[in-house]
């Protein structure tokens, strides 16, 4: 680091820190704020709620359509990523380790994948859905997810498994394991940090979702929360939406952001793992 | 040349062709490689490929769900009408404006925010935390938490910066609310890749060019800068791709309205809104060819560059 | 019974490459055969062929007198310690050890007493709880080789064991190893490109060379009796010299002297046409300095004035790097030493080739200055300047 540390030079890149921590919290702290405002001081221009009450969360929780959303939600997105960390292992780990044709063709395929514009896949979806009886369900949606989630959970797991040593599988194949057991014995331990953090970033792009959740669904069946918050806006019998729906967006991305603080660690050195190989 | 201790052999080996026939291990790590592979392949194919196709044959057809006995092929008429219609053209300039824009300022506040990050010793774990926070929000939440923020009935954003028409009924307000909500999520995500790229950059470089007389900026262009353009190249790739298929911040924020749409949400709009397939999918297609069109022109750049030393 | 045999074993890879040619080697039971060659000679690859960690071309491979050559790894019995000791780091050392045991689902008391039997033989009892990340590189080679004698196997593969070890720890090493091997008679084919190595741990060597095993045998009869050039220079250290020399009658003509040669070295050359050119090959220990050398010794050999480029001392003795004149026989096998050496020849000043003689400690002689110098002639090789055979190997 710079040798001239001066005190200076430290009180500017503290605030610097500072800074960057405004910047982050700035808009959660906003979103908290205002679901905490009581319906009259909602327009009051203010930053910080006056007055201080939880009505905005029980009308959200009251509401016939917030907690289903919720439950779809949590659902989908935890079934999307056990899938997707089930498939990306078994293809991480041939890819890694094992040699056969068109390796860099599927990496480079599910490269590819992730690129594509979701507006560009949804349409067809929603004709197909309709028709098979896919729309407005569970596995309609698990099925689009894996689009993205497979892929990523694909190269995080690629990145971590070519960290474990080659001779550890010799040595086990030595002491008189099958390939099963080498890799439920020796590799699954060993690749654990890395498959919850695939797992946790898949689950939060699965959560994340709007363009899919919004096309293929349209009621409580499977309407995940995102969609169900911009649904807030037409609902008519709230006056001032405004605070529910703050109520709502501070339920739906408390949970997320409190997960991401709790492994923040792990985040980084996942979203770090794929992304700085370039 | 040199003499083998022991008896010698009586059959001669002859060599083989080149690659012929593998062992039986070797076939078996095929058949068990390609086997664990293919679920994943099976099922991106199944929920990438096949739309993407089946949207190309959507679009070559006239396929309205209020109509449907009316069904035909009617060729590249979709994309004649698309290719000609004043809203498309708009919807995609206004996509390039918040793609340029975003993405210019992520780079420019992610390389300040991970210089900050490089060189702060300490408070470590509270960088993380700012770098997180906006990537763990849901997307849909934030662009709420901005348009509610300079919505006059509901925020404070317009009275404190002073503003004379609240930004959400003009276009460009509009634009500059949906850019911010952009910017916030996706810069520290920028800033973590910068900061891996930062990291790679040998001390020794600095210290030696300090030495020979450079300002901090002379510094940072001719060391740093060079040092990282690979990824910063791979990020900006990755950005400008993302930037263009814009959807969920649009949708929230204005709707549309203000004509600032872009040309996902047109896309949804066509599709969904009004039930015209063959339009809406057109569309999709074109939105994915300009996609297509982006990332291979970034290819050739990237490969381009090292080559021009 | 465990005796491994390699009956014609070669190792083709899909693109021709052939990384071990027709190798036939017998390894008797409880022996402790050392295979040993630089890098790229093919002796990890033959190990891992007797390990079944690579696949087999051609020949059989025999364990126990079973063709094992389609047998897998798991089912062979035997006992790997890996250069880099691959031990599990997510688990103790004594579940390290106890693993195979544990997969063999033999009783959790057995596998305690066996664990604590190897721990307190290689002095890691306490030790038995920790990870390997927290040990330091001598105990994790120890764990390594706990690993391997817990099993009680067929027989013990090592490939390189003791070459990540700083050069003191690996000299004590050695002689655990060796210790180990005698205790339990467990028959072990052990790799190393260190010739050092090879010559102390081994009951018999094999050197190898670009896929081809150049010669089999005890360690003594590959330092007296080298079957070859690459053999005779890669065997001993500071390594043979080699000088052209020619042979007339009952005699040969070195480059620094006329030697007249002992009766047994003319009874093994046998007949030579008068005036054969060869390589003529005398190891550094076979020079001493001609004033300390008494009547006997003096007509056993012949005595040669020299200049002495360099004189080292080593405390136990010196070494004295001389040059001489002539051009020697550009062969591949030279080559072969010459690249594992380091690759660079030594020269003289004045460009000459250089010879290396050890001198008693009590020599006078001095860098810059001539010296009379010794040569015992019954330790004379000789070498056929084209295949570099040896000519006076008893066979």
């Amino acid at each position: 680091m710079e040798s001239e540390n001066t005190p200076g030079r430290k009180s500017l890149w503290g605030l610097a820190v500072i800074a960057v921590l405004v910047y982050a919290l700035f808009p959660v702290i906003w979103i908290i704020s205002l679901s905490l405002k009581t319906p009259e001081s909602i327009g009051d221009g203010s930053f910080l709620p006056t007055h201080a009450t939880l009505s905005n969360y029980s009308a959200v929780f009251n509401t016939d359509f917030f907690p289903p959303a919720l439950r779809n939600s949590i659902g989908i997105a935890l079934i999307t990523t056990l899938l997707a960390l089930c498939f990306a292992s078994a293809a991480a780990y041939a890819i890694t380790r094992l040699d056969f044709p068109g390796k860099t063709l599927i990496l480079a395929g599910a490269l590819a994948v992730t690129m594509f514009p979701a507006i560009s896949i949804v349409g067809g979806l929603y004709n197909v859905w309709r028709n098979v009886g896919l729309f407005d369900t569970w596995p309609g949606l698990i099925l689009p997810y894996l689009t993205f989630s497979l892929p990523l959970c694909i190269y995080i797991l690629s990145a971590f498994f070519r960290e474990i040593p080659w001779d550890l599988e010799k040595a086990a194949q030595m002491d008189g394991a099958t390939p099963l057991q080498a890799f439920r014995r020796v590799i699954l331990p060993l690749a654990m940090p890395g498959v919850f953090t695939a797992g946790i970033l898949a689950f939060i792009a699965a959560w994340n979702d709007f363009l899919y959740a919004n096309v293929l669904t349209t009621s409580n069946a499977a309407r995940t929360a995102p969609v169900a918050m911009a649904y807030f806006t037409g609902a008519s019998q709230f006056q001032q939406p405004a605070g529910a729906i703050a109520a709502g967006a501070v339920v739906v991305t408390v949970p997320i952001l409190i997960m991401v603080l709790i492994f923040q660690r792990r985040i980084v050195s996942g979203l770090t793992a794929g992304a700085v190989k370039g | 040349m040199a003499t083998v201790a022991g008896t010698p052999t009586a059959a001669p080996v002859a060599a083989p062709p080149k690659s012929h026939g593998l062992t039986e291990r070797a076939k078996a790590e095929r058949k068990l490689g390609l086997m664990l592979v293919m679920p994943s392949v099976v099922v991106m194919i199944l929920v990438a490929g096949f739309p993407i196709l089946y949207a190309i044959w959507l679009s070559l057809h006239r396929a309205d769900l209020r109509f449907p006995n009316l069904t035909a092929w009617i060729g590249l008429d979709n994309y004649i009408s698309v290719l000609s219609s004043h809203t498309w053209w708009s919807d995609f300039f206004n996509t390039v404006i918040i793609t340029v824009f975003s993405v210019g300022l992520e780079i420019v506040l992610g390389l300040l925010i991970a210089e900050a990050m490089y060189r702060a010793l300490y408070a470590r774990t509270w960088i993380r935390v700012a770098v997180l926070v906006p990537y763990g929000a849901v997307t849909v939440v934030s662009a709420f938490a901005w348009s509610l923020a300079f919505n006059p009935a509901t925020g404070f954003a317009t009275q404190w910066l002073g503003l004379s028409t609240p930004p959400l009924t003009t276009r460009a307000g509009s634009f500059a609310v949906i850019i911010l909500s952009d910017v916030w999520k996706t810069t520290p995500f920028i800033s973590l890749l910068m900061l891996g790229a930062l990291a790679l950059v040998p001390e020794d470089l600095y210290k030696a060019a300090k030495v020979d007389g450079a300002t901090a900026w002379q510094r940072f262009w001719r060391i740093t800068f060079p040092l990282i353009k690979p990824a910063l190249a791979v990020a900006v790739l990755f950005r400008v791709l993302d930037a263009f298929r814009i959807y969920d911040s649009v949708y929230i924020i204005t709707n549309g309205s203000n004509n600032t749409a872009s040309v996902s949400l047109l896309g949804y709009q066509v599709l969904i809104g009004r039930l015209d397939l063959g339009l809406g999918s057109a569309i999709a297609v074109l939105i994915f060819l300009c996609v297509c069109i982006i990332a291979v022109a970034f290819f050739r750049f990237l490969g381009a560059s090292p080559q021009r030393r | 019974m465990s005796e491994i045999v390699l009956d014609n074993v070669v190792k083709r890879y899909p693109d021709g490459f052939e990384a071990v040619k027709n190798l036939n080697l017998s390894i008797g039971d409880g022996e402790f055969m050392i295979l040993v060659g630089p890098s790229g000679c093919g002796k990890s690859t033959a190990l891992n062929m007797i390990a079944g960690l690579e696949d087999i071309s051609g020949g059989e491979l025999r364990i126990a007198g079973k063709v094992v050559n389609k047998v897998a790894p798991r089912d062979r019995d035997i006992a790997m310690v890996f250069q880099s000791y691959a031990l599990y780091p997510h688990m103790t050392v004594r579940d390290n050890m106890g693993f195979a045991l544990k997969l063999k689902k033999v009783p959790k008391a057995e596998i305690d007493r066996k664990v604590q039997e190897a721990a307190d033989i290689l002095d890691l009892t306490e030790h038995l709880a920790r990870k390997p990340a927290n040990l330091s590189g001598g105990q994790r080679q120890r764990v390594a080789m706990g690993r391997a004698i817990v099993r009680d196997p067929k027989a013990f593969l090592m490939d390189e064991p003791l070459s990540n070890l700083d050069a003191k720890l690996r000299v004590q090493m050695r002689a655990q190893v060796a210790r180990i091997q005698r205790r339990f008679n467990t028959t072990t084919v052990y790799v190393t490109h260190d010739q050092t190595e090879a010559m102390t741990l081994g009951d018999r060597v094999a050197v190898m060379l670009s896929g081809v095993l150049q010669q089999v045998g005890t360690p003594m009869e590959l330092y007296n009796n080298p079957a070859n050039l690459f053999v005779a220079g890669f065997i001993g250290s500071p390594g043979m010299n080699f000088m052209p020399a020619t042979l007339t009658n009952g005699s040969v003509h070195l480059p620094m002297a006329d030697v007249p040669l002992p009766q047994e070295v003319h009874d093994r050359l046998g007949r030579q046409p008068d005036g054969r050119r060869v390589i003529a090959g005398i190891r550094p220990e076979d020079f001493e300095d001609a004033t300390k050398v008494d009547g006997d010794g003096r007509a056993r050999g012949a005595t040669f004035k020299a200049k002495l480029d360099l004189v080292e001392a080593m405390g136990a003795e010196f070494y004295a790097h001389f040059g001489i004149k002539g051009q020697l026989v550009q062969s591949e096998e030279l080559q072969d030493l010459r690249e594992d050496a380091g690759g660079v020849e030594e020269l003289t000043e004045s460009g000459e080739h250089v010879l290396v003689a050890r001198l008693s400690p009590e020599s006078r002689a001095r860098s810059g200055e001539d010296a009379e110098i010794w040569l015992d002639a019954s330790k004379l090789h000789f070498f056929d300047e084209q295949s570099g055979e040896a000519l006076t190997s008893a066979r």
